[in-house]
């Protein structure tokens, strides 16, 4: 720079010498901007995702390299009772758990839209299940759900709902009750504050035209509000549907799939043949079927997003 | 706001909000009497005639010191924080420069190279863990913190590239303009004029992608075996139950104490969280 200085008029040297060229060309400077998310999510998505794949054509156990043996896993899962279980396990719960989040998750978003005292700090608790970290929590349901010492059975008891025990997780239809009690209580913070941010982009005013014309509020709903929601539940419903069905955490650490594998999802049974036995091709085969399941949900949501915002 | 009689206050907002909050919070309330109950009262059985849920009269600190004297806590709320930390600086500092690039630069393929990138935030983590564990062993990673370091990122990234793609898009294109002609270089001009003017959507992008990375748990618990390299999570879940025994004062304080951190992180800034949450569901 000093030399430029000397040897050029000082308007010469301010405009040209002060930028380096390259980066000046927008193509240029894109792609070096992308450069590092494209080599992190090159390695360690589209990679493992390769892997994964021809990890689930051989027969790889841990520490044995495998050889090809084309679709046997997949052939092996099409006939293995404990998968078809995982498929009609991973689909209730993903249903029930939706219709119960957005059902809720709704109704909280429609309580915290109304002014009143203390609504920033009640809205700020109502986060909590979302923030803290879903195992540690998931430990105080379980501890809750406990068989001999369950504070819930205590509480029911007390109020005349149950005559003798309840064992929550000993039970299939009972744990996956409880998983899903669980999911739902974590989930409906995320829906209830969406929804809540999507209440309040919708004018207020559309509701008093509608109360001036004589709309009872159940009219006012369903007619102005859940119409101009539709968008943000559909982008809303999307993520959870894929997070739920997806999940891990919560069935690990309540009942580790069981009992007799009441409650497996395909990522708990993934993990379980995968690492805790040690089929590592037929844990990614597990897994990777959730791939397909997942896709055609985004698609079907995505194009229905579509529809409904060009509507 | 709400119409009507008082009664119709209390059935329609007040009872179902208060409700809401029980159901939410309850427990949390249960981890916190757990921690400070002594074992006498924690194991008696809820049938037994002086079972007092609710509230205890002995409070003990034995779960907290047993959790510092026995067990590693203290060094996995060490190794959490630090990845955590390391990995949301990283996606940050990527999502960041990738945000801007497809937001305010023209270039080929940048609507499909944003498609691909909203893609590949909907890969969840069950669905690579296998094949990524196999990755982590033959780079030599496993074990260590670098491997959740450089895999954190991968869904970090998208959806901070995402949120930032919409701050970037509200930046007037004039602001940048001048700022070219008075000599800035485009580099200048992202570096000086744009990124500081998105300081808002880059601390909800932290602050989100903080919270997401101290909740992760299925890559810590694949990738990491030794108990000094553990997460809180994974620490909690491997060191404090033993066999069907589960030791409930120091998992119930460990889950306290390992939430902690978080909260404190959350509630400096739940502004931000919160305009992260529903700006990356928007988009």
């Amino acid at each position: 720079m000093a030399v430029a200085a000397s040897t050029s008029t000082p308007q010469r040297v301010i405009v040209p010498k002060a930028k380096w060229r390259p980066l000046e060309n927008e193509r240029n400077l894109a792609w070096l901007l992308l450069l590092p998310t494209m080599v992190l999510l090159g390695l360690f998505i589209a990679y493992p995702f390769m892997r994964g794949l021809l990890l689930s054509v051989t027969d790889t156990r841990v520490g044995v390299p495998g050889e090809f043996v084309g679709l046997d896993n997949f052939r092996r899962l099409a006939s293995d009772p404990i998968f078809h279980a995982v498929v009609w396990n991973t689909c209730w719960y993903t249903f029930v758990t939706t219709i119960f989040k957005l059902g809720l998750g709704l109704w909280l978003a429609l309580l915290l839209n109304r002014s009143f005292r203390f609504k920033a700090f009640t809205r700020a608790f109502i986060l909590l299940p979302f923030i803290i970290p879903t195992v540690l929590s998931t430990f105080a349901w379980k501890w809750m759900f406990d068989p001999t010492f369950s504070v819930l059975n205590w509480m029911l008891y007390q109020t005349g709902l149950i005559r003798g025990a309840i064992n929550w997780l000993g039970d299939g239809d009972l744990a996956m009750l409880s998983i899903i009690i669980v999911n739902i209580w974590r989930g409906v913070p995320f829906f209830a504050i969406s929804l809540l941010a999507g209440l309040q982009t919708i004018s207020p005013d559309l509701n008093e035209a509608a109360a001036i014309d004589g709309a009872r509020p159940w009219q006012r709903f369903w007619y102005i509000t859940w119409p101009l929601l539709l968008p943000v539940t559909m982008v809303v419903m999307l993520f959870s549907v894929i997070q739920t069905f997806a999940d891990f955490q919560i069935v690990y650490v309540m009942t580790g799939g069981g009992p007799a594998n009441a409650t497996h999802l395909f990522a708990t049974y993934a993990y379980q043949l995968g690492v805790g036995t040690g089929l590592l091709s037929q844990g990614a085969a597990v897994s990777l079927a959730m791939f397909p399941i997942l896709l055609l949900i985004v698609i079907i949501q995505l194009l229905y997003i579509r529809r409904v915002e060009v509507r | 706001m709400i119409e009507g009689a008082i009664w119709r206050r209390w059935v329609f907002f007040y009872i179902p909000l208060a409700l809401f909050l029980i159901f939410l919070l309850f427990p949390f309330y249960w981890m916190l009497i757990t921690t400070f109950r002594p074992d006498g009262e924690l194991y008696r059985p809820w049938r037994a005639a002086n079972y007092t849920p609710f509230w205890t009269w002995n409070p003990t600190l034995d779960h907290i010191k047993y959790l510092f004297r026995e067990t590693m806590f203290a060094t996995w709320l060490w190794n959490t924080m630090f990845i955590a930390t390391a990995s949301t600086i990283i996606s940050l500092i990527c999502g960041v420069l990738a945000g801007y690039a497809l937001a305010r630069l023209n270039f080929p393929f940048a609507g499909s190279l944003g498609t691909g990138i909203f893609i590949t935030y909907l890969v969840p983590q069950t669905l690579l863990f296998i094949p990524l564990s196999e990755i982590i062993r033959n780079y030599k990673l496993g074990d260590t913190p670098w491997s959740l370091i450089l895999t954190y990122p991968t869904f970090l990234i998208p959806f901070c590239t995402w949120l930032m793609m919409g701050y970037f898009k509200a930046v007037p294109k004039e602001l940048e303009e001048c700022a070219r002609i008075d000599g800035a270089s485009r580099w200048q001009a992202m570096l000086y004029i744009i990124i500081p003017v998105a300081i808002p959507g880059i601390l909800s992008a932290g602050i989100f992608a903080f919270t997401l990375s101290w909740n992760e748990f299925i890559y810590a618990l694949v990738f990491l075996s030794s108990p000094e390299q553990k997460t809180v999570p994974v620490g909690v879940v491997s060191e404090l139950i033993r066999g069907d025994v589960f030791f409930w004062g120091p998992l119930m304080a460990g889950a306290l104490l390992g939430s902690i951190p978080v909260a404190i992180a959350y509630s400096f800034f739940v502004e931000h969280y919160v305009s992260g949450l529903t700006g990356s569901v928007k988009g």
